[in-house]
Order: C-alpha cells, then structure tokens, then sequence
C-alpha cells in the first residue's frame, strides 16, 4: 500500500525540537505514511533514528545539505 | 479596512488592543475597523491552572471579563465562528452574522485531548481545565504516600509544565512532611529530561539531587487502570499509585472542520505568520503548525510582530518585519525558586541557575499578566 508523503519543516525548533515534531506527526499518520522531518539540529541524525528503531518504525534515508538534516522515516504500525 | 480577529485569549487580546492603539486614527475616521469574535466573554489565564493545583492560586483568580481587557475601539461578540468563508473574506458565526474582512487573524488556541490514550481519561490527574486543576488538588490533598508518575503527552501546550509540575509536586509533599513516603518518577517523550539541551542538562543533575527518578523515550500507549500500569510505545511499563498527565492537545474542531489544518493546526509561514497560500489571513498562538513552543510568550510576541505589520498595512500598504521565532519562558523550579529560557528559530536559550528572584517576578507577573493583555507591558 502507498501511503501519502508529508514533510515536517522543524529547521529552527529547539522546542519542542526535530524528534517531538515528529513523534506528533507520527501519531497523526496512517501506517505506509512517509514523513521527511528536516532538521538543523545535527542532533537530530543520532536522535531519530533511536527513536525509530525503538518503537519499531522505518528509517528510509538520511542525508544532510548546506546544513539541513533530511530524515525520511516511514510509519509502520 | 476591516480588521477580523477569531479568538480573545491571549494571541487575539494582545494583538487587538496593539492594533487599536497604533490605528487609533484611523478608528475614529473610520478608515479601520477591528473586531473581535470570541466564544466566551471571559477571559482566563490558563498559566495559573499550575499553581492551582498545588493549592497555591484560586481558580477565581485566573479571570477577567474579556470586554474590560479590551481598547474601547474594538468591536467585540461572544459569537464564535463556525464557518470560514475564505474564497468569499468572510466568517460566519453560531448567530448566523457573517462578517465580512479585508484582514483575518485566527487565534483560537489549542484544547488538551486526554482520550487519545485508552485509560488515560479514567486514571490520571491533570491541570489543564479549572475543572481537573481543582480534581487534582483534592487528590493531592488526600494522598498518603506511594508511587507518583508524571507522563507527557505529544504535542502539548506550556514546554515547561512537566518539569515545573514536577519540582512543585517535589516541594509539596515535602511541604506537607511526606516526601519519604513518595517516590516521584518522570517520564518523557524524547531522548532526555527535556526537549531544550541547556534546559535538560540543568534539570537532570537537579532531578538526581531531589531524588526524582526519570526514565526518557517514553510516549503513553495505554494506562492499565485496575493494575495501575502505564505502558509505553517504547514498549517498557511503569507502576503508579498516582498518575498525572501533562496531557496532548489539538487546535480547534472548528478549524479541522473546516479545512483549515489537520488536528486543527493551520499551516503558517514561520516570518510573516500568514496562513499558506493565503495572504490576507494570520495566525497566531497555539493553533499555528510552526515548529516551536506553544505558550503565552509565543502568542505574545506573534502578536506584536502582526500589530506592527497590520498596522503598516493599513497606513502604507506594506508589513515591516519578520517573527523571528522569540518563546520567552519562566521555569519554575519549585515553589521558591525560577529560572527562564529565551530562544528563537537561530538561538537557543541558556537557562541560569534558578534564583528566588526570577521566582518572585513570575509571581508578580501571574498579576501583571492582566497589563499585558492590555497592551501595556
Ligand atoms: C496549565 C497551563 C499552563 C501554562 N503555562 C504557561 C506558562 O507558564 N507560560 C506561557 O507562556 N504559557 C503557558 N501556557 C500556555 C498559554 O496559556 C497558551 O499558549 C496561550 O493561552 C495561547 O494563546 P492563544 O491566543 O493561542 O489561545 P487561547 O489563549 O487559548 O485563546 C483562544 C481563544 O479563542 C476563543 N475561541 C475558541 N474557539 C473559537 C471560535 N470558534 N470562534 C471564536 N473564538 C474562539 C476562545 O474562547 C479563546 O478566547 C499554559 C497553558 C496551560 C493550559
């Protein structure tokens, strides 16, 4: 199933911050939902990613340009 | 021009009464109107929701009647809008009036949301209404000792409410001689203490000192009621005696109804703060979608970034500045101590060690926040 892709523009955040925005997109999505969180925290490219794998969710990439983070992740349950 | 504001809480209120003092000629001549369109005709200071339920600020101190906050040039009904007519510049309310606009602001803030959470509604205390403010005092008052969880849920409105509530409930029960017989445990959503780093790295060393036990990556599932288990996404649990919730919100219905925003928040440019694609209507305070804090503060400082460039657009046709992202932010760090951070889309804050000074100005501004909302601070 494709599900619909949404970006979520946190550059900027230092609260509630990259990862809290995405916990909240997150729960707003369907599961097969893409969610692209950018992010000009470096932090955010250790950070997401341990949240992902914890609760079970996909990670799709990673890449960093002129010092915005793109973190792709895909809602699976 | 007719300036329509939706919402007279905090957003709405400071940037009406900044606009009719920078228009008030042109009120007079009539070259501006500015009217308000609420759905009370009372206006609360949801801020103190905190302090009453630690017994320390009366519910009937939280209020004021909207009309007497309000510049005498603002036209104001206790008529909410029910329909956005935005391809018409019009907004139509429970009365059925439809008011037409050259400029909308919607301001309706944010509602906290505890039935997202199965269990959650039924078996923890909360603050965000006087109603549970209240609930959760009695209960306070009646607990005899036992395990308290403190769990958050995402998104959620005041980013320091967990840390505060926590260190006040420290102070509480140690007020009232009980602090052994409690054990008091954090839990939050992200990787540390809070969402701010400066603001994490001072609270843990300070949670360790009290002996508050924490546990982070933590977002509720489910409350296990007759257990009296919360349960994480995360997939760990924890025991409770007494659970009490910082609860999520979600914008207005009226703005998902229609169409306006998913869960009620609206997509907003973060520098000019107009709703996408739409540039004669503005958002501002809780119900925007940018990516920063919801508080008082940030309502407070959209609001004069849209009172200067509303004004401008009234007198020259042109906005003059751009919202930076400033969140002002006291944190209490207890009943006697405070410390704030201050930060913006490029700057992050950097907390100081609390003092009993920055705790006394946040009480005094728990009065003053009424000049505030006058436009006067
Ligand atoms: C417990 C608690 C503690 C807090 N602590 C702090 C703190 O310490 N510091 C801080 O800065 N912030 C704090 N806040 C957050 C702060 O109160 C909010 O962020 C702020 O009130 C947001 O302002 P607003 O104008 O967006 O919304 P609100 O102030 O909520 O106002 C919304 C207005 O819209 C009106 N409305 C609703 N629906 C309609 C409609 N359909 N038509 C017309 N009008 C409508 C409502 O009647 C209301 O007047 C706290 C909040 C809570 C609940």
């Amino acid at each position: 199933m494709m599900g619909e892709k949404r970006k979520i523009d946190a550059r900027g955040s230092f609260c509630p911050g990259p990862l809290m925005e995405l916990i909240a997109g997150m729960k707003a999505a369907n599961v097969g939902d893409e969610l692209e969180v950018l992010s000009t925290d470096k932090g955010s490219a250790a950070d997401i990613p341990e949240w992902v794998k914890k609760v079970g969710h996909e990670i799709l990439a990673t890449t960093e340009e002129n010092g915005v983070w793109h973190i792709t992740v895909r809602k699976a349950k | 021009m007719k300036i329509v504001i939706v919402g007279g809480g905090m957003g709405g209120t400071i940037l009406g009464n900044n606009l009719a003092r920078r228009l008030h000629r042109e009120l007079k001549t009539g070259k501006a109107r500015i009217t308000m369109l609420s759905a009370s005709d009372k206006h609360m200071y949801q801020p103190g929701l905190l302090y009453v339920a630690v017994g320390s600020m009366m519910p009937d101190e939280l209020y004021r009647d909207q009309a007497s906050l309000l510049e005498p040039g603002i036209g104001f009904h206790v008529d909410p809008v029910e329909t956005f007519m935005l391809d018409k510049r019009q907004v139509k309310t429970k009365s059925g009036a439809v008011h037409d606009y050259d400029i909308l602001v919607i301001a309706t803030g944010s509602r906290a949301i505890m039935q997202g959470i199965p269990g959650l509604a039924e078996n923890a205390e909360t603050f965000y209404t006087e109603e549970t403010a209240v609930k959760m005092l009695k209960r306070l008052r009646e607990f005899q000792g036992g395990r308290v969880v403190i769990t958050v849920g995402v998104p959620h409105k005041c980013p320091m409410a967990p840390l505060e509530i926590t260190f006040m409930l420290h102070d509480f029960f140690k007020e009232r001689g009980m602090r052994d017989k409690v054990q008091l445990h954090y839990t939050y959503p992200i990787g540390r203490v809070h969402s701010l780093e400066n603001v994490a790295k001072w609270a843990a060393p300070e949670f360790d000192r009290l002996g508050i036990t924490y546990e982070t990556l933590f977002n509720m599932k489910e409350v296990d009621g007759k257990n009296k288990v919360l349960k994480s996404e995360e997939g760990s649990s924890t025991k409770f005696d007494l659970l009490v919730a910082i609860p999520a919100h979600k914008g207005m219905e009226v703005v998902e109804k229609n169409g306006l925003g998913q869960n009620g928040w609206i997509p907003t440019n973060r520098t000019r703060l107009n709703m996408e694609g739409q540039e004669n209507v503005f958002v501002l305070g809780d119900t925007t979608n940018l990516p920063i804090s919801k508080a008082g503060s940030t309502a407070h400082f959209e609001a004069e970034t849209l009172g200067e460039n509303i004004a401008a657009m009234v007198k020259v046709g042109s906005a003059v500045r751009d919202y930076d992202g400033k969140v002002f932010c006291f944190i209490e760090a207890g009943k006697d101590r405070a410390t704030y951070a201050m930060f913006n889309y490029t700057t992050p804050p950097d907390p100081k060690e609390p003092t009993r000074a920055v705790h006394w100005f946040k009480v005094a501004y728990n009065k003053l926040y009424w000049a505030s909302a006058r436009g006067l601070l």
